[in-house]
Formats: structure tokens, C-alpha cells, sequence
């Protein structure tokens, strides 16, 4: 049997829309992953903590609030602390352009703006997830 | 450090990635898992079963919690349906227990159901297995929302908490055959709503009628989302536990569930042994369309597959 994509779609901080998030959910659903939905309001430690007990193999966070350079790098240096940073983490949501080389120095793989087909997202995880 | 040994030794990232090869049927994770049994079965497996929006993953959440304060580990393994067309699932029972997964004495598992039809998936006994070696003192098994015939979970837990709620029918419903005889303690959630007392009634008629029973298995009333009557139910759910280890029933039970489980392993290998071969060689294919234009009938295909495998 094929191993399946485990993806854990994630809303870090405090901002209560989470539309995006779910689209992004179900599109993946469709392309035949299993996605692990938290909920609204996550912490990054909450997010990690589920990611490692989920073995996932990608962290998809969804953040519009604005907090996205505080709260995304350390994501990924909480995943650092635990031994998994073989687990990919991508961004999407409001993010401006500007901030995006930051984030992606500190790891987060890459950043998913508005109207950003799908299928780039599906493709992208594919091409990525360590196998 | 090995996986096996990094387990034992309570590394939680050890247990969710024997959890994910197990899944994915990894012959290696199965060789630890049968090295690794004689250390399994410490854990007391309750499942949780009822409706969908029946209230499970609160209940869950809220039945932790209790546990947690009386300074128990608790595994949690929460089964959701996985897309019979693309295999895909959205798995959302977290969403209700957010605040325990930072909880370092919580360990919670999202698994999809992946094309078993029980309300369970094929790896949830191996995931239990997993979690209980880990060293979790409760392993909670909450399964997909069901209907009325999916009783798998019965087979692989201790006891089996029945979730229902008002308004979902009138009192047949309680007297059919299948989910509602497997409980072992009932909850009423939502019990706040209208006809609430009535559903709690109507449980309690369809278990009245089992007059030779040895337990009689009660109905509580609960409101999952405001933590009313969970300090009762986890009584209920000591109760039937004390019942179960103060007779000989509790190894009566995991005896015929393990005896279950054999029989299930066996019908896997079997059914992947045949199918994998009949697919291979495109028989299946073949004949699936003859079948559709009546050249010939499905019983015959299988005499005929089945024949080649000298079973």
C-alpha cells in the first residue's frame, strides 16, 4: 500500500477565519491526503505537540492576523527542539510579499498567498514531504 | 536510537511513527509490534461509539480531563471516515480536544478509517497496541460517527461507552439489533434538550428487557459541552471496569477478542493474498466484464480464482 500524505492544517494565533483553512483541507482531501484539522486559535507549541504525535508530514498554517513573523518561525524552531524538522512547514494566508524571504530564511518552506490555485499547494506538498 | 527501543524508552514521536507504519502495513513495524506484545495489555481500552454529532470527541475531551485528575495517562484514538474515491480524509476530532494536546500525560492519534466499514480502521487494533506498550494507563477509542450496524469497536476495547442523544427517533430504534446492544454504559448527551428524559427511558426499557444479564448497563445523563454529569459517567465506566476484573469476565472478554482479532488478521491476508493476485493478472478485470454482459457468473469467477490459490 502507497504510504499517505499525513498533513496537519493549522490556524496559529488570534484571528477567528478560518475559510481559507478549510478550502485548503478539502482540497487536499481530494487529492487523497489525510488531513488533521485543529481548530481556531492554536498555540505554536499546541501545533507542534499535535504535529508530532500525528506524524505528519507537513505543517500547513493558515494566519491572517498579521502575526505571521512571530508566530510561523517559531513553529519551526519548536519542531527543531523536538527532533522534526523533517517535517515540512508551508504558510498561506495574508502575507506580504515583502515578508516572504523572511520567513522563508527561518525555514518555512514557502508561502502561499491569496488566489493561489490549489493544485500549486497539492503539487508543491507533494514535491516536498521528506520519503 | 531504534524505534523500538526509543518506545520503550516513552518517546512519544517513536510511538506516532510506529502508529503511521503500521498503518501503512510495514513488515519491520510488525516484527516489533510481536517482539513488543508480551509488554502490551496494562492499558484499560475503552471505546466510545455513538452517532455522528453524537458529542463523542467532547465527551472525550471532557472524560480525559477527569482522569487526567486523578492522575491517569490517557491515549486517545480518534477514527474518522476516510474518501471511499480518493482515499483522502479531513481529520477533525482534535478541534474538540485542543487543550489537552499539550498535555504531556495525553496522547492523541487521528486515524481515517481507510476503507474498513466497522467504524474503526484495520490499524486501530495495532494503534491501541502501540499506545498501551508506550505506557498509557487509559486508552480511549472513539470511532466514526455510526448508524446502527457498526459494532467493530466492541471487539477491540474492555468497555463500550454508548454516546446518544435526544431526537434521534422513537423507541424501535432502541430495540433494533446491532449498536445499541453493544454498550456497556450509555450516555445521554445534550440532556439539556428537549426529550432528553425520554431517550434516557427508552435505553432503559431496552436493557430492562435482558432480565439474565449480569450487568446491567447504565444510562446517564450528560452535557459533554458543560462538563455536566462527567464525574458520574467516569463512576459508571469505574463500575463496569471493577465488574469486569472482579470476575473472570474481563479475560473471558479479551480472550474472545483476541480470538475476534485472529480471525479478522487471517481474513486480511487471505482477502489481500487473492485480490492482489486475481488484480495482477488483470483476471478481475477480465472477468468483471464478462460477468456484466452474463458470458458468465460471479459465482463461477470465484470457484475459479479461489481454485488457483490451493488454500
Amino acid at each position: 500500500m502507497d504510504k499517505l500524505i499525513r498533513v496537519l492544517v493549522a490556524k496559529p494565533g488570534l484571528d477567528g477565519h478560518d475559510r481559507g483553512a478549510k478550502v485548503i483541507a478539502r482540497a487536499l482531501r481530494d487529492a487523497g491526503m489525510e488531513v488533521i484539522y485543529t481548530g481556531l486559535r492554536q498555540t505554536p507549541e499546541q501545533i507542534v505537540s499535535a504535529a508530532i504525535q500525528e506524524d505528519v508530514d507537513c505543517v500547513a498554517l493558515s494566519i491572517l492576523s498579521g502575526a505571521h513573523n512571530t508566530l510561523l518561525p517559531k513553529v519551526v524552531e519548536l519542531l527543531e527542539a523536538e527532533n522534526a524538522s523533517d517535517i515540512l512547514v508551508i504558510g498561506g494566508g495574508v502575507i506580504p510579499t515583502d515578508d516572504i524571504p523572511f520567513l522563508k530564511e527561518k525555514g518555512v518552506k514557502e508561502i502561499f498567498t491569496p488566489g493561489t490555485p490549489t493544485q500549486t499547494t497539492i503539487d508543491f506538498i507533494k514535491a516536498n514531504v521528506a520519503q | 536510537m531504534d524505534i523500538e527501543k526509543r518506545l520503550l524508552a516513552g518517546d512519544k514521536r517513536a510511538a506516532a511513527r510506529l502508529i503511521s507504519l503500521l498503518e501503512n502495513k510495514d513488515q519491520e513495524a510488525l516484527a516489533i509490534l510481536k517482539r513488543l506484545y508480551p509488554k502490551s495489555g496494562n492499558a484499560y481500552v475503552i471505546g466510545i461509539t455513538g452517532p455522528p454529532g453524537a458529542g463523542k470527541s467532547t465527551l472525550t475531551d471532557k472524560l480525559t480531563k477527569a482522569l487526567r485528575k486523578e492522575g491517569k495517562t490517557v491515549g486517545i484514538i480518534a477514527v474518522d471516515p476516510t474518501s471511499p474515491f480518493t482515499g483522502g480524509a479531513i481529520l477533525g476530532d482534535r478541534v474538540r480536544m485542543n487543550e489537552l494536546s499539550t498535555d504531556p500525560g495525553v496522547f492523541i492519534r487521528s486515524m481515517g478509517a481507510r476503507g474498513h466499514l466497522g467504524g474503526i480502521s484495520e490499524a486501530t487494533a495495532s494503534a491501541i497496541k502501540v499506545l498501551d506498550i508506550y505506557g498509557l494507563d487509559y486508552i480511549f477509542v472513539e470511532t466514526v460517527g455510526v448508524g446502527q450496524s457498526e459494532v467493530d469497536i466492541v471487539k477491540n476495547c474492555d468497555t463500550t461507552l454508548m454516546v446518544m442523544v435526544p431526537g434521534l427517533g422513537d423507541d424501535i430504534q432502541a430495540i433494533k439489533a446491532g449498536v445499541m446492544e453493544i454498550g456497556d454504559v450509555f450516555a445521554v448527551n445534550k440532556s439539556d434538550r428537549d426529550g432528553a428524559k425520554r431517550t434516557a427511558r427508552e435505553i432503559d426499557m431496552m436493557l430492562d428487557y435482558n432480565k439474565d444479564a449480569l450487568w446491567r448497563p447504565p444510562v446517564k445523563m450528560v452535557v459533554a459541552s458543560e462538563n455536566q454529569g462527567v464525574d458520574e459517567l467516569i463512576k459508571a465506566l469505574h463500575e463496569h471496569r471493577d465488574f469486569m476484573k472482579s470476575s473472570d469476565n474481563f479475560i473471558k472478554r479479551r480472550a474472545q477478542n483476541a480470538k475476534n482479532e485472529v480471525v479478522e488478521l487471517i481474513k486480511e491476508r487471505i482477502e489481500r493474498t487473492i485480490l492482489d493476485q486475481s488484480k495482477r493478472e488483470e483476471r478481475l478485470e477480465h472477468a468483471a466484464e464478462r460477468i456484466a454482459k452474463r458470458e458468465i457468473d460471479p459465482f463461477s469467477v470465484v470457484d475459479d480464482v479461489v481454485g488457483k490459490m490451493n488454500l
